[in-house]
């Protein structure tokens, strides 16, 4: 394949350079096309009733997606609450008890296998558990299926950050008298702070875009919440619905709630990069 | 519990229960790991027993999907799963090797840092906004620039024929190959920063040009490692949902042309869980859900340890 001749090597290498160059604008090309499409026809739905107000009817004016806002933040609430303690907790496990156990392996082989299961099968799994059985869908069951996506990522961010903690503050803090317990939450985790913040950051990132999982557990529901036991409206399906409704007016609102939900999870990656990058200094 | 006064050592947080109870707590959410994976592989075999008892493997191998005469099979959509990834990995995984090329031999540091987070930023935009944007701007871009220039100059090729109207399987594997883009590119990008750079130089020395370094060095050093980022990329699209919801076009036909609508397992769980009334409904879409959950299981399995083959030799973690 390689020319034989000076030239021929020299073009060669110049035309692999160049579609390389050219492959990285590419990229960066789809990321701006994305971003200032996304921009540019959100931005013009976002005002004042957006937040405020509830969804309407199409064709009526004023609606907005109050609802979907809150739910949303109540979810991913939920979900950080019972897959983020969880996570820890499992991933202090592999770092600090399960290194060369046999549960360890088995453990951090599934974390792993589960971090590559779509999400939408584990909306089914938690509509099989938590909605068909009560016979509703429901803002728990969509908050459980959140969590059960942030479990695997904070467990094995964690195990990752905690075994990079030097062994020899292990051994001094247990050296001073230390309970394991407290060795691990107090002195350990401190040192690995930075790094588990960016994990649990990200998983929340990545949790609060998700729609898959949603669409068998909270739905959706164009009311205010009342509780937890009926179906939850959020950001994500009522993009979904609204943007494959065919009236103008709803894709309008699904644009704004595109920016909307765009902006909170590219910053809470920016976060997770500054908390990483703080760490270094 | 502080009966005597021997001070901290007595205390309840220096006894050893609490340490063991401490153990015992992480040791259960570890283990619960195992419990939601059980969890799910039962609950979707329990949920599809109907469909199982009634068409056994004929599902697999079936194209029928009609929910009113209540005839299901899973051909369709295995198909539309496999085509749709294929497509994207055709796309995705050539661009990558030129992009990480890019970022490790060819950019200034700096450079390399801004276009490197950049092209990591793609993969954080949530998937239903690259549904959003496949479906209202890019599927309408596909069929007035891309489709036609395609059926002109390829369209002897039985695969760029039929209707140019953006939505279907070709602009489904587009968007999905730009999804799954930055984590096979960035992958890449740490394997080809693992080789050493004295053998690099050493290619340099015999003056070779990059592209021969690359070629004969990197490439033939870093090969199990691009392949185990090709496995990530790969379990990434399997199970993309949203994006592909948008774009497929949602037909149960299975056609050789990429401009014609399709389905893949995902997108038809989205697009009908909600319609399934009827327990034989539901139980054919839980069994879909039970294929895509085994593709997916068994890929991450081979991935895992093709990963802890390329650890041990290359003696880094990937991702």
């Amino acid at each position: 394949m390689t020319p034989r001749s000076d030239k021929g090597r020299k073009l060669l290498d110049w035309m692999v350079k160049a579609i390389s160059v050219c492959a990285a604008l590419l990229g960066l090309f789809f990321l701006g096309w994305i971003l200032f499409v996304v921009i540019d026809r959100g931005i013009a739905a976002i005002n004042w009733q957006f937040f405020t107000k509830l969804p309407m009817p199409p064709g009526m004016e004023g609606g907005g997606v109050a609802n979907a806002i809150l739910g949303t933040m109540i979810m991913t609430a939920l979900a950080t609450l019972l897959g983020v303690p969880a996570g820890l907790l499992a991933g202090v496990y592999l770092a600090e008890f399960g290194k060369h156990s046999r549960l360890g392996a088995w453990v951090r082989f599934t974390v792993n296998v589960l971090m590559g299961i779509p999400s939408i099968i584990l909306g089914l799994f938690v509509y099989s558990i938590l909605v068909y059985p009560f016979g509703t869908f429901s803002g728990w069951a969509g908050g459980v299926a959140l969590s059960i996506l942030m479990f695997p990522v904070v467990a094995r961010t964690t195990e990752d950050m905690l075994s990079m903690v030097p062994n020899a503050l292990r051994e001094a803090a247990l050296a001073i008298g230390n309970p394991r317990w407290m060795a691990t939450l107090s002195i350990i985790f401190r040192a690995a702070k930075s790094g588990l913040i960016t994990g649990v950051l990200l998983s929340v990132a990545r949790v609060s875009g998700e729609t898959a999982p949603l669409l068998f557990t909270a739905l959706n529901s164009s009311y205010m919440m009342k509780s937890l036991n009926e179906p939850l409206a959020n950001l994500t399906v009522t993009i979904y619905q609204y943007a494959m409704s065919p009236y103008d007016d709803w894709n309008q609102i699904a644009w704004g709630a595109s920016l909307l939900i765009m902006t909170a999870v590219l910053l809470l990656n920016l976060a997770a990069r500054f908390a990483v990058r703080e760490k270094k200094i | 519990m502080e009966h005597s006064a021997t001070g901290r050592q007595q205390s309840w947080k220096t006894s050893r229960s609490m340490d063991l109870l401490f153990r015992g707590v992480t040791a259960a959410c570890a283990a619960f790991v195992l419990v939601i994976m059980a969890g799910i592989f039962v609950s979707l075999v329990w949920n599809s027993l109907p469909t199982i008892r009634e068409f056994g493997f004929s599902f697999l191998f079936s194209k029928a999907w009609d929910p009113v005469s209540q005839k299901f099979g899973a051909l369709s959509s295995i198909y539309g799963t496999l085509m749709s990834t294929a497509i994207a990995m055709l796309l995705a995984v050539p661009l990558s090797m030129v992009i990480a090329l890019f970022l490790v031999e060819l950019a200034p540091p700096k450079v390399s840092a801004v276009v490197g987070n950049a092209i990591e930023l793609l993969a954080a935009v949530p998937s239903i906004i690259y549904g959003m944007w496949g479906l209202f701007v890019f599927a309408p871009f596909m069929a007035d620039h891309v489709q036609p220039l395609l059926s002109e100059y390829l369209g002897w090729l039985p695969f760029f024929q039929g209707p140019e109207m953006g939505i279907g399987m070709l602009t489904a594997g587009i968007i999905l190959a730009l999804m799954i883009l930055p984590f096979i590119s960035t992958v890449m990008r740490d394997v080809f920063a693992m080789v050493p750079d004295v053998m690099k130089e050493a290619g340099y020395g015999m003056g070779a040009t990059t592209f021969e370094v690359t070629k004969d060095v990197t490439i033939r050093y870093g090969i199990q490692g691009m392949i185990g980022a090709c496995l990530l990329g790969l379990g990434r699209a399997i199970g993309e949902t949203m994006a592909i919801t948008f774009v497929i076009g949602n037909s149960s036909d299975i056609f050789i042309s990429l401009f014609e609508a399709g389905n893949s397992i995902a997108s038809r769980l989205a697009n009908e869980f909600a319609e399934a009334a009827e327990p034989m409904y539901l139980s054919a879409l839980m069994e879909l859900g039970l294929v895509l959950f085994l593709m997916t299981l068994i890929l991450q399995i081979i991935t895992q340890f093709w990963l802890k083959r390329v650890k041990k030799k290359m003696g880094g973690d990937l991702l």
